[in-house]
């Protein structure tokens, strides 16, 4: 019997949850529009801060810089992560399942000193070559492998095995039954892992500091923004992202929509 | 050796490699800083001590880490709460949904989080829209101090480690398909308790992943206390950042550092040993592949 | 199957940018002049500063900023002293920086300009003679308050102990040198001191007068005066200026037990390898026009006397805090490195803070 007593306060918590989350978003997305410099006084709507916006290179150069180094952090994470789980998977080491967690657990300046501390002499000053985008994305990638692996090896956890020998017994090879067996049963669990890493290096901002050279991320250019005070240009910039992240999700929605869900 | 171990080996080792030239040997470096002393105007004097780790057995330091401890814990917890149920929400909406739901769930987090957390301010202050509407509504008379306390912090640790909760829980919770449908249309009485005993175990690798992963941040992070917290209340992360950028003292950061990290490998090492906690048992037959 | 392709296909464009972004970014950079590598704090820089100077040497300037004096530390500790030609840092972290052998001595036969200084800007104490760094803005701190919602403070202690109505009213400033500050002048100490027994009960007020705090601020306490969260903060002279551009009910006082003189430097690291076009910049910087143009557009007093004469008067009548004489601020400590007692600094801080 369907209970929809159970599906009314599921729907609303998500609801509720939703609306917890973009309240700040709320907040934020208006003050954008708000003619006075400040969050407190209403000085009618105005779309001014979006044009002083259009016009500062430098966050939108940021903005890009960001982008470039997620992208790059999130697909090395997946390629080296991925396979990691697997290898986790079939060396059934529990040790081995807890050190995983490791590159999670270091705080964020212990890394930031030992990346540059270590770029530096082996780039910079064996190798002569600058600091940049490059070092942050392999920074970013160094913690964002064991987020994948984690994440993809509750996948394999319960994995049926069964599926893939069915596979190999029919006479698949190695290669097809991965790609037409395995990965599919365990693409969400990547798709997770890579939004996961996706989202921390877009906003991260101490190693992103330390390990960027003369680079600029827009974490560290908000972070130098913020200096004084949340001015409306701010909140423009983050509304933008927001807007922009949407039509790009949307898109990739839309390139995904015929995909049958395993 | 068996083929299985063999393979196993060699998917694992890229990354294996990769974390031991990029992780172990520059962040060990780091954190050998621990056992040498600080030089007068910063920077590390190569002179072996034990002074470093004396110096961190205080209650000063014991304190932070309990506050922050106690902080992570509701952090995690209150997500813990909000993220089952939600997870659950998303992963038993028609396939064509969830991915879209999902990325709901998460747009919020591709805008700063500094941008949110000021965000945060403007709601949470005296004359902000949390008091504003608790006053409209009567449920108080005057403004309650909502900002720069703890419940602040909770909130703000809340509303940007959630994703972190739900994306696991939902990777676990996906997989299990039809049987999921049916657990969720009969949600009444009799399911709750189907619920715990079946789905919860099933679902406890996405879950140990998506406490960990609220936890682990929760503990270290230094925005939220500094604007939320007003500053007013330190914890491990800015404890630990204040060493090597304030202090200028690697040294004692490091040894901040190796005690923090020391604590959260227990942790997760146990976990990872009591089994079907981490990673999930390996249910099904063993199958050489 | 077609979904399996396309899957595909957007692994390999995943893999092409990044591929693109790495090769990009990783691309040499041909140089065809001297490139100077300068970090600063965000908007301290007069915007014309930079484009003037590159027209008039020719000498090419990549602007790196820092948000804090400690970052920009932290991450020459890491890179050995190197990594940048100049950087802006506070006095006593010019010192820290000269004790570490990372600042380069100056030769100040390149630096005529420093004739425009204050006879009293050659006698600071974290570098006397200028000989490691040149002072590039200076000031004081003190209590910045609405006129129309509290009286005008005088001491420090309307701070330290508010009034009723006042309370949850104030913030403080919460970098270490600063927090202290307060507590230090109402005892009578030096704000450098090493004893701790006056770091003890420096800390001991401070732990009370954290009881009625609002917030420790260091770079938004100005909004929350505008706003009116706050009704008296303590804050740089500089930065109440940012409040009162806002709001022109907003004063700026000094307390009567005094207070310090802080001074933001450039100091040119040992490093680099463009020692003649560094020093042709802090020259430049020295230049009267220069001076003029960071006083009237960052809001702060240079120790450049010779721009200071050519700053608009009514800047001063806006911002009174900028006619501050010379010689009252010269009255007052200067920030120094703390050497071996910064670890008992911040555990102090700690202490009142956590």
């Amino acid at each position: 019997m369907r209970s929809r007593l159970g599906e009314l306060s599921l729907g609303t918590l998500f609801a509720a949850t939703l609306a917890f989350l973009y309240l700040p978003i709320a907040v934020l997305v208006g003050l954008s529009f708000n003619e006075s410099g400040l969050p407190t006084a209403w000085g009618g709507f105005s779309t001014r801060w979006y044009g002083e916006l259009a016009r500062d290179e430098e966050v939108r150069d940021a903005a890009l810089s960001t982008l470039l180094v997620a992208l790059g952090a999130t697909a090395l994470s997946v390629l080296l992560g991925t396979p990691l789980a697997f290898g986790l998977d079939r060396l059934r080491s529990r040790t081995l399942d807890g050190l995983v967690f490791v590159p999670m657990i270091i705080p964020d300046i212990v890394y930031a000193i030992a990346f540059l501390s270590a770029f530096n002499l082996v780039f910079t000053q064996a190798l002569g070559r600058q600091l940049g985008l490059w070092s942050v994305v392999l920074a970013h990638a160094t913690f964002g492998v064991a987020f994948v692996a984690i994440v993809v090896s509750t996948r394999l956890a319960h994995f049926d095995h069964s599926t893939v020998e069915a596979s190999l017994d029919l006479g698949a090879s190695e290669l097809r039954t991965f790609l037409h067996v395995t990965l599919p049963q365990i693409a969400p669990g990547v798709v997770a892992g890579a939004l996961i890493v996706f989202t921390l290096s877009v906003d991260e901002f101490v190693i992103a500091f330390f390990t960027a050279g003369i680079e600029v991320t827009l974490p560290i250019k908000i972070y130098s923004m913020v200096r004084f005070g949340v001015t409306p240009v701010v909140n423009a910039l983050a509304a933008i992202v927001l807007g922009v992240s949407i039509v790009l999700v949307l898109a990739a929605l839309r390139l995904r929509g015929r995909e049958a869900h395993p | 050796m068996p083929r299985r171990r063999l393979s196993g080996i060699a998917l694992a080792s890229p990354a294996l490699l990769w974390w031991a030239g990029l992780l172990v040997l520059p962040v060990g470096l780091v954190l050998a800083y621990s056992f040498f002393e600080r030089g007068v105007y910063g920077g590390v004097v190569y002179e072996w001590t034990l002074d470093n780790y004396r110096r961190a057995w205080d209650t000063l330091y014991l304190s932070v880490l309990g506050f922050s401890v106690r902080v992570a814990l509701e952090t995690t917890a209150i997500s813990l709460v909000i993220g089952f149920p939600v997870a659950l929400f998303i992963a038993t909406r028609p396939p064509r949904w969830r991915t879209a739901l999902l990325v709901l769930c998460i747009l919020p987090f591709w805008t700063s989080l500094l941008i949110r957390t000021y965000a945060w301010i403007v709601i949470l202050n005296d004359e902000g829209l949390a008091n504003r509407a608790l006053r409209s509504l009567g449920l108080v008379d005057s403004s309650v101090r909502l900002l720069y306390n703890e419940l602040a912090i909770v909130v703000g640790m809340v509303s940007t480690y959630l994703p972190l909760m739900i994306l696991p829980i939902y990777a676990a919770l996906e997989r299990l398909g039809p049987e999921l449908g049916e657990a969720a249309a009969d949600l009444g009485a009799t399911a709750w308790k189907r619920l715990w005993t079946i789905l919860v175990p099933l679902t406890a690798p996405g879950i140990a992943a998506g406490c960990i992963f609220v936890f682990v941040p929760s503990l270290g992070n230094f925005i939220i206390p500094d604007l939320l917290g007003g500053g007013r209340r330190q914890m491990v992360g800015t404890l630990v950042q204040s060493q090597f950028l304030e202090a200028r003292d690697w040294p004692f950061g490091a040894t901040l550092a190796v005690s923090l990290i020391a604590m959260l490998l227990a942790l997760v090492l146990v976990q990872a040993w009591l089994g079907n906690r981490a990673l999930g048992e390996r249910e099904g037959p063993a199958r050489a592949l | 199957m077609r979904h399996r392709h396309a899957r595909a296909a957007l692994l390999v464009a995943l893999a092409a940018l990044v591929v693109a972004a790495v090769a990009s970014v990783a691309a040499a950079r041909p140089q065809q002049s001297v490139t100077l590598t300068i970090s600063n704090w965000d908007a301290y820089t007069p915007e014309d500063l930079i484009p003037r100077f590159e027209k008039a040497t020719g000498i090419k300037v990549k602007l790196a900023k820092h948000t804090t004096n400690e970052d920009i530390m932290g991450k020459l500790e890491a890179q050995g002293g190197g990594g940048y030609d100049i950087v802006f840092v506070s006095g006593p972290f010019a010192e820290a920086l000269r004790k570490r052998g990372w600042a380069a001595r100056l030769d100040h036969r390149k630096i005529p300009n420093l004739k425009n200084l204050y006879p009293g800007a050659w006698r600071l104490a974290y570098d006397p003679g200028n000989r490691y760094s040149v002072p590039y803005t200076w000031g004081t701190t003190g209590l910045c308050w609405r006129n129309d919602l509290t009286r005008q403070p005088r001491s420090w202690w309307d701070l330290l102990r508010p009034a009723p109505a006042l309370r949850g009213k104030i913030t403080m400033l919460a970098t270490d040198r600063w927090l202290m500050l307060p507590a230090l002048k109402v005892l009578g100490y030096s704000i450098n001191t090493t004893n701790p027994a006056h770091l003890r009960r420096a800390a001991a007020l401070l732990k009370e007068a954290k009881k009625h705090l609002l917030a420790y601020d260091d770079t938004t306490f100005y909004s929350k005066l505008v706003s009116g969260e706050a009704h008296l903060v303590q804050a740089w002279d500089g930065w109440c200026n940012y409040g009162i551009a806002e709001n022109p009910k907003i004063k700026f006082v000094i307390p009567k037990e005094g207070s310090d003189l802080w001074v933001d430097t450039m100091v040119v690291l040992a490093k680099s390898r463009n020692q003649d076009a560094a020093h042709k910049f802090l020259n430049f910087v020295l230049r009267p026009d220069s001076g003029k143009s960071i006083t009237e557009l960052v809001l702060y007093k240079t120790p450049n006397e010779v721009a200071m004469r050519r700053v608009k008067k009514e800047l001063a009548r806006t911002f009174p805090n900028l006619a501050i004489p010379p010689k009252k601020l010269l009255t007052f400590e200067t920030e120094r490195d703390l050497g071996k007692a910064q670890p008992l600094w911040s555990r102090t801080v700690a202490e009142i803070v956590g």
